[in-house]
């Protein structure tokens, strides 16, 4: 579904008079395969081109050297960049700037008016993605009403009217409270589980990547580390040189000398009571 | 709260003007403010009350509401008015020091004071009846030919629409930073209005780059969801002529040209 073929991209700032002031190298000679209906979490610390990588996925940028494939379609090409936008959905961080119609209903329409989709099948997929995300009763509603986690779910109320293939969360929680990181992440398993569209999360909440089918660790623009969240978790002091964490059960566990590498509270309840035995 | 400030003057209601296509109601309002310059005599405003009355009737707007509205014409009108009685030659009706009241004067006036009146009415109310959304749309269908000179009638329209949509939420983060800083010892509320303005400097700064910033990102986001400017764009409520838009549009022509009659 998504294919990175020794990808390296470039940051060049200039100064006024157009001369080269500094490279940043924020992409480097990354290769990556994402599988469809795979569920793929994104860790890093800051400046470690996770960002940079989700921009590539829906061609809104394009690499300095290699090849960006999505669903065999090469990014490079500025004719099929619709094509892909359309297959490849992005969620933002901020869920106030995102949204650009005045209701609810008009903004999950943004998407497919651009496509030039007739308005009658236009309405019918608006109204069914507002189902799927449970805000179809405040379709005429302003979005300036909701809450940060309701506006994320409008955003992806607004891709799911695209119909896309997969999706792509670029820190979706980073501004919300616990209540709507929950309400996002579940959305997210939910649209990989029952619709089968590929998921790429990103984010800096290690909690959030457990339930994830693969987390790759980012460093410098390379891939750092990557499996699943079991065998990344596992490596702690590796993660914690990289500036990133494990999720705090999984320290927790550790730290009391459970055996295993645990990832969620239930499993630290079941391993806990084992070793109470 | 902040956020629940209304924009523009939309006063919400179910009438039949309110459900007119907005097209149509700037297309009324064009008319009738050409309609309103198309007599010289005071016979003309007797058609031009009663249809700018049928109108108010129809919208269902309590005259009280209407009447704010001239509010912040007050001075223009005043203005107008006294111009006009002292400047105007003609015989002299009434001398006193330096001022000089002709018939003609007092009769320009009259005249110039009710004509301003009823642009003003006139033109408020369509926005006190289209909502800005529906007001965009509809002067983006009206303009679309323009597009052949190559006007960026979409983008305007785009832009106008955006900007509704951020007004509350540059409101509401004007207020958070103007409160961060009178939480630091900042003042807006004393001193003289220089000064006052001044003090308001600071907050217009980090206002302005966030306000970039979001368009920044708002773009990116956009794009991302396939935005290509105007061409091939469909919509999710195109605007559709019913028969009461006929209708409305039939009795615009007839005013028009009935005003066109009258001496």
């Amino acid at each position: 579904m998504v294919r990175f073929e020794n990808v390296t991209f470039e940051y060049i700032r200039r100064d006024e008079e157009g001369n080269v002031d500094s490279i940043t190298t924020a992409l480097d000679d990354l290769s990556l395969n994402i599988k469809k209906g795979e569920f793929v979490a994104i860790l890093g610390s800051n400046g470690s081109g996770k960002s940079t990588l989700a921009r590539h996925i829906n061609a809104l940028l394009k690499p300095t050297e290699g090849k960006v494939l999505i669903a065999g379609i090469d990014t490079a090409d500025d004719d099929d960049a619709l094509e892909i936008r359309q297959r490849a959905g992005m969620v933002f961080q901020n869920p106030d700037n995102q949204i650009i119609a005045e209701t609810i209903e008009e903004d999950v329409a943004f998407g497919p008016e651009n496509m030039g989709m007739p308005t009658d099948e236009m309405q019918q997929r608006v109204d069914e993605a507002l189902k799927r995300v449970g805000l179809y009763k405040k379709r005429h509603e302003s979005p300036n009403r909701l809450s940060g986690g309701q506006k994320q779910k409008v955003a992806i109320a607004g891709i799911l009217a695209m119909k896309p293939e997969c999706i792509i969360f670029d820190e979706p929680t980073a501004m919300l409270d616990p209540a709507g990181r929950r309400m996002i992440v579940e959305t997210a398993h939910e649209l990989n589980k029952k619709d089968g569209i590929t998921i790429i999360l990103i984010t800096h909440n290690m909690e959030e990547t457990v339930g994830a089918d693969r987390i790759i660790v980012m460093d410098k623009g390379k891939i750092a580390l990557q499996g699943t969240p079991r065998q990344v978790f596992s490596k702690g002091e590796a993660l914690k040189a990289l500036g990133t964490e494990v999720p705090a059960m999984t320290e927790l566990a550790q730290r009391i000398g459970l055996e295993g590498c645990i990832l969620t509270r239930e499993e630290f309840v079941e391993a806990y009571k084992k070793a109470l035995r | 709260m902040i956020r629940d400030i209304t924009i523009g003057q939309y006063y919400p209601s179910e009438s039949v003007i309110h459900r007119l296509d907005a097209r149509i109601k700037f297309i009324g309002t064009i008319g009738y403010v050409i309609a309103l310059f198309l007599f010289d005599t005071f016979w003309g405003f007797l058609p031009a009350l009663f249809w700018l009355g049928t109108i108010i009737v129809l919208s269902r707007i309590p005259l009280r509401f209407i009447a704010k509205g001239l509010k912040p014409v007050l001075f223009l009108l005043i203005f107008l008015a006294l111009f006009n009685l002292f400047l105007t030659p003609g015989q002299t009706i009434f001398e006193w020091w330096i001022f000089n009241i002709t018939d003609k004067g007092l009769e320009n006036a009259g005249f110039m004071a009710l004509r301003l009146m009823f642009l003003v009415i006139g033109s408020s109310m369509m926005t006190y009846t289209t909502t800005p959304s529906q007001l965009t749309a509809g002067m983006e269908s009206i303009f679309k030919p323009l597009g052949v000179f190559k006007v960026p009638v979409h983008e305007v329209a785009m832009m106008m629409s955006i900007a509704l949509r951020f007004i509350p939420i540059l409101l509401e983060e004007t207020d958070k930073i103007m409160k961060a800083q009178q939480a630091r010892g900042a003042d807006f509320e004393s001193g003289n209005i220089f000064r006052r303005a001044k003090a308001l400097i600071p907050v217009l700064v980090p206002l302005f780059v966030s306000a970039f910033r979001r368009a920044g990102e708002l773009a990116e986001a956009m794009e991302a969801r396939c935005y290509h400017g105007g061409k091939g764009r469909t919509k999710l409520h195109p605007l559709k002529m019913k028969g009461r838009d006929y209708v409305g549009l039939a009795l615009i022509i007839g005013f028009v040209v009935a005003m066109g009659f009258v001496p």
